[in-house]
């Protein structure tokens, strides 16, 4: 896709005012030079949107690059140990691994130095080149720290040894309020974003919904309900398993379909997809499906082959399937947490739930309510349109890009 | 009213607004109210008004941050209400919407039996914005030349010429009314229909359709 080509494939799915708005806000931006920093260029949420985001900033006449830092096995196992720490988990890293996390930093920041030097604007993603900052101590760009994490309540140690790093940054973004730290720069507010021209989004023909169908049994004919989310406890796939079995004496039609990622590094992953399985066992109407990492189109036909999506999560990041099952004209009963609850609206896109037997409820509901799930559906993907698309989430940083510029102004007249 | 060749064009403006989190939280009305005394009157403007701006439902059943607190996370229905009837726009100033809250808040303190609390996960966190306004390089010369032009405009010019004029011009009324208004008597009826439209309770895209229907009602009304 050439740089006029994506800017049209975009208006074509967004809405020419809202690229037309793009197109305006950029305008004063052009040649500012942006460049986005993180630790891998395949694989998890943070690439999946730079693949976009830095083209279409390109596009609209930014001079954006991407940049990526990349270490040994013990750097990853020292920034995995952060991410979990940020979480809130306990985790215990030993000298060895923070001395590997600097050393990596210090080799990228000799390799990035030009670029970095150059930039008007660098926006470090995550922890893991969060160490690049002390290595340009006469910097003359700004410096982001964006945090794709929830900070909320982060284990102490960790987080007291990485904040050292952070509070040398201009600004920090954060997903959410609730997921933020208090700092002593501005911490600005972006949401994440879907991008409706990935393969997990794109519309896709009916021969392949139907060929879905058929590789994993599942009856087209009968009602679908379906959660996609790694086997994690947090995600409560034990629960969605217990609700199914409660609706499903109501609707002895049902099937649910619950699909994960693979769990092979995640000890803890293992123990509950083996429970799920015990769980699931004596029900041919459930199907428990261990999916690829790169199952895009696979994930994307499961979401439109169901009725319903459930996201039962008992606590959540931004939960960003939510936006994706939305965007596919799916209500979700989704778990009562995090950056569901700005998702799922009740009544409306959805419902939120506390309990197993509560979400029972709203499926019985939505299958026995046609019109009512269809009119949720419409409603869901409208709102999804509207503020969780990558066009959105590109606005508020070029937005962001003005006010980093021009001082933090209550408004900024250009 | 001024002679209508001497009335500038309407310059059509656009804006885009980036959300700042201030650190302050609260988790019961004490705080909410201790904190209300204290954020700059931004964050008032952002909780009543900036949800037109970000990701929120477009029809939720209480129009401001503060109510929808109430009746979510303090799950005080009665509340919810009295502070879902605030309308920002009836008043002068964000220094009155923020004395009209406290008030509130404080009536409600002084008659609960015991305080209500939110869940440590459901606290309000106190939001600033900063809002770029750039221009749009559109010129209107007249209020008849807005009726093609209005169903087109983005939803940040609805924003700034409808709802923050209201804060920028010293009579309170948007930007719409205020340059149509210097046209003189024959634009009245026209600035009256446009005075009827709520800016509160409907998202923008809803305000664009009304502000456009009450223009081509106009323009319809004077063709013979």
């Amino acid at each position: 896709m050439n740089d006029i080509g994506i800017l049209e494939a975009y208006e074509a799915v967004a809405g020419k005012d809202v690229m037309d708005h793009l197109r305006q806000l950029a305008r004063p931006l052009t040649g500012l030079r942006v460049v986005h920093v993180n630790s891998t260029r395949v694989g998890g949420g943070v690439a999946e949107i730079l693949h976009k985001m830095v083209p279409l900033m390109q596009a609209l006449g930014l001079d954006a690059a991407w940049e990526v830092i990349q270490g040994d096995s013990v750097f990853y196992q020292c920034t995995k140990g952060f991410h979990n720490g940020i979480q809130g988990n306990r985790v215990d890293l030993p000298e060895s691994y923070l001395k590997a996390y600097e050393e990596t930093n210090r080799q990228a920041a000799e390799t990035l130095r030009d670029t970095l030097y150059q930039a008007d604007i660098v926006i470090v993603h995550d922890p893991q080149p969060a160490a690049l900052i002390p290595h340009f101590p006469d910097r003359r760009a700004k410096w982001v720290w964006r945090c794709h994490i929830d900070a909320s309540r982060p284990f102490r140690p960790v987080w007291k040894y990485l904040r050292e790093f952070v509070y040398r940054y201009d600004a920090s973004i954060f997903s959410l309020a609730a997921f933020a730290r208090r700092l002593p720069h501005p911490v600005y507010l972006i949401a994440p974003s879907i991008d409706p021209l990935h393969e997990k989004n794109i519309e896709l023909d009916k021969d392949e919904i139907e060929t879905t169908y058929s590789q994993f049994q599942v009856d087209p004919k009968r009602p679908t309900i379906l959660q996609v989310s790694r086997f994690d406890r947090f995600k409560d796939p034990l629960g969605v398993i217990q609700s199914y079995k409660t609706a499903k004496h109501f609707l002895p039609s049902l099937q649910l379909i619950l699909a994960g990622g693979g769990a092979s590094d995640d000890p803890e992953g293992e123990i509950v997809l083996d429970e799920v399985r015990i769980a699931s066992e004596d029900d041919p109407d459930i199907k428990v499906l261990l999916l690829p990492a790169d199952a895009h189109r696979t994930i994307n036909a499961l979401q439109r082959c169901a009725d319903l999506v459930l996201q039962k999560s008992l606590r959540e990041g931004f939960g960003l399937t939510v936006a994706e099952a939305m965007w596919k004209k799916k209500p979700v009963i989704g778990g009562d947490t995090g950056g569901i609850r700005i998702q799922v609206i009740n009544h409306h896109t959805g419902f939120t739930v506390n309990s197993p037997e509560g979400a029972a409820l709203r499926i019985r509901y939505l299958l026995q309510n046609r019109d009512i799930l269809n009119q949720m559906g419409e409603k869901a993907r409208a709102f999804v349109r509207e503020n969780f698309l990558i066009t959105r989430h590109l606005r508020e940083y070029l937005t962001l890009f003005f006010v980093l510029l021009y001082g933090d102004h209550e408004r900024i007249e250009l | 009213m001024n002679d209508p060749m001497t009335v500038s064009p309407f310059s059509v403006k656009d804006c885009a607004l980036i959300a700042i989190a201030t650190g302050k939280r609260a988790q019961n009305l004490r705080e909410l109210t201790e904190h209300l005394r204290e954020v700059e009157a931004n964050s008032i403007f952002y909780h009543f008004w900036g949800g037109l701006l970000r990701p929120r439902f477009d029809n939720p059943e209480y129009h401001n941050d503060f109510a929808i607190w109430a009746a979510e996370s303090l799950h005080n229905k009665f509340l919810a209400e009295k502070l879902a009837v605030i309308d920002p726009s009836a008043f002068e100033t964000i220094e009155d919407l923020r004395n009209e809250v406290i008030e509130t808040l404080e009536e409600e303190m002084d008659n609960a039996e015991y305080p209500s609390w939110a869940r440590k996960d459901s606290l309000f966190d106190f939001i600033r914005c900063r809002l770029v306004i750039f221009d749009t390089k559109m010129v209107v010369p007249a209020p008849e030349d807005f009726a093609p032009l209005l169903p087109n405009l983005s939803l940040g010019s609805i924003f700034f010429h409808f709802i923050d004029g209201r804060r920028r011009n010293h009579n309170s009324l948007d930007d719409f009314s205020n340059w149509i208004a210097s046209f003189g008597p024959p634009y009245e009826d026209l600035v009256g229909r446009i005075g009827e439209i709520c800016p509160y309770f409907a998202p923008l895209n809803k305000l664009r359709e009304q502000l456009s229907h009450a223009f081509e009602l106009y323009v319809e009304g004077k063709t013979p």
